[in-house]
C-alpha cells in the first residue's frame, strides 16, 4: 500500500514540499548543467516514487477488523454463500430468513477491463435457481450478486444482512477464508 | 403462514444493468483516481509534445531568436508556491476553530493565484512571439496554458470558498469544501512546478 498525496490536504501539501526539495536540486543541477539537471530530475523522481512507496498508509498493514453481525431476537437467519452454477444446497428447516449471494467470480483481466457483465448473468441465474429451490412457506429468502472476490462478497452482504452463520458451497478453502474475516460462525455446505 | 419468497433478481434487462461496486474501493476514491489518470494523460500528451520537439527532432530551446523570460516566471513561480502555504496556513486555521485565518489563508491565496494568472497573460503579451512561429511556441503556450487553464478553475473554487468562508460556512467540524479545494490548489502547484522546470529550467 502506498502513500496516497491525494487522500487530505495535509498530505498533499506534504507531498508539495517533497517536490519542491526536489525541484531545488534539478534547478541547481541545470544550474551546471543542463544535462546534469536531466540526471539528478531522474533521480529526484525515482526518489519521490520510492518515497510515496515506502511510506505507507497509518493503519493500511494492519490485518482489517474481522467482521461481526448482530441478529434480530427470534429470527434464524443465515447467509449462503454459492459459487456460479450452484444447483442445490440443504439448510435447516428452523432457518427463516436467507439471503444467498453468488459472487460474480471473473478473471483478472475481465475485473480490469469491466468485462464482468457475463458473469454476472451466470451469478444471477445461480442466484435465481437457488432462491426458488430454497422457498418455502414462513420462510424468508433473497439473493444477489456479489463482488467478484468469494470472501469480499461476504463481507459485503453482512454489513446489510446480520446473519447467525455463513454457509459455504464448494470447496477451495473459501470456507477457511471467510472464517478468518468474519465473527459469525462459518459452515460447508 | 405466508411464504415470503421472493426472487430479487430481474430477468429481463430492458435497461443498462444497474452500477455496481463493492467495499473493495469507495466511489469517491475511484473518482479521484479517474482524476488522477485523466490530468496525468492530458498533461502527458503534451509533455511527449515537448520531449518530441526538443529531444527526438533535437531543436533548441528556446529555439533562436527567442528568449524565454526565466527571471518573471521565477518569481511567479514563488508567488505561487507561496500561495500554497497560503492555503495550507487557512486550512490549519479552521481545523483549530481561527475563523480569522481561514478568511485571511483563503483571501491571500486567492490574490497571490489572481497575481500569477495576471503576469502569465502579461508574460504572453510582452513574449514576442505566438503560435505560428513554430513548433517551440507552439508547445511552449500549450503547456503553460494548460496549466493557466487549470489555475482559472483553482481561482473559481477559491472564489467560492472564500465567499463562503466570509459568509460563516466553514467551522472546525465541517470544513469539507476547504480541504477538497486546498487539495486542487497544491496539485495546480505540483504541476506549475514540473512546467515551470520543464519549459523554463532544463
Amino acid at each position: 500500500m502506498a502513500r496516497n498525496p491525494f487522500r487530505s490536504e495535509d498530505q498533499m501539501f506534504k507531498f508539495l514540499l517533497v517536490v519542491i526539495g526536489g525541484a531545488v536540486l534539478i534547478a541547481l543541477g541545470a544550474w551546471i548543467d543542463t544535462w546534469v539537471g536531466v540526471g539528478v530530475a531522474v533521480v529526484a523522481v525515482a526518489g519521490i516514487v520510492w518515497w510515496l512507496l515506502q511510506e505507507p498508509t497509518p493503519g493500511a498493514a494492519e490485518q482489517p477488523p474481522r467482521l461481526d453481525s448482530s441478529t434480530p431476537a427470534g429470527m434464524h437467519r443465515i447467509l449462503v454463500l454459492a459459487p456460479p452454477g450452484s444447483s442445490s444446497v440443504r439448510i435447516p428447516d428452523a432457518v427463516t430468513d436467507v439471503l444467498v449471494v453468488v459472487p460474480a467470480l471473473a478473471t483478472p483481466t475481465e475485473s480490469l477491463t469491466g468485462a464482468v457483465d457475463d458473469r454476472r448473468s451466470a451469478a444471477e441465474e445461480t442466484s435465481r435457481a437457488l432462491v426458488q429451490a430454497l422457498a418455502r412457506d414462513g420462510r424468508t429468502i433473497r439473493g444477489e450478486v456479489g463482488a467478484d472476490d468469494p470472501v469480499l462478497a461476504v463481507e459485503d452482504a453482512l454489513r446489510t444482512f446480520g446473519a447467525d452463520e455463513v454457509l459455504v458451497v464448494g470447496g477451495d478453502g473459501i470456507a477457511d477464508a471467510v472464517r478468518a474475516r468474519v465473527a459469525v460462525p462459518v459452515h460447508d455446505a | 403462514m405466508v411464504a415470503h419468497a421472493e426472487a430479487h433478481l430481474d430477468h429481463h434487462h430492458e435497461h443498462p444493468p444497474e452500477p455496481h461496486f463493492s467495499s473493495r474501493i469507495s466511489p469517491s476514491i475511484l473518482g479521484m483516481y479517474l482524476f488522477i489518470g485523466s490530468e496525468i494523460m492530458l498533461f502527458g500528451a503534451f509533455f511527449t509534445a515537448y520531449f518530441f520537439v526538443r529531444v527526438v527532432n533535437g531543436v533548441q530551446w528556446p529555439t533562436p531568436p527567442y528568449h524565454l523570460p526565466v527571471y518573471m516566471a521565477f518569481i511567479n513561480t514563488c508567488i505561487l508556491v507561496t500561495s500554497s502555504f497560503t492555503m495550507h496556513w487557512a486550512q490549519t486555521s479552521i481545523k483549530r476553530g481561527n475563523v480569522f485565518g481561514l478568511r485571511a489563508g483563503l483571501l491571500l491565496t486567492f490574490l497571490m493565484g489572481l497575481t500569477f494568472l495576471i503576469t502569465q497573460v502579461v508574460e504572453y503579451l510582452r513574449i514576442g512571439f505566438n503560435t505560428s512561429n513554430g513548433a517551440f511556441p507552439t508547445i511552449f503556450f500549450c503547456l503553460t496554458g494548460l496549466h493557466g487553464c487549470h489555475v482559472f478553475v483553482g481561482l473559481t473554487i477559491l472564489l467560492f470558498m472564500t465567499i463562503r468562508a466570509f459568509r460563516g460556512h466553514f467551522s472546525p467540524d465541517h470544513h469539507h469544501g476547504v480541504e477538497i479545494g486546498g487539495i486542487y490548489w497544491h496539485f495546480v502547484d505540483v504541476m506549475w512546478i514540473l512546467v515551470f522546470l520543464t519549459v523554463y529550467i532544463l
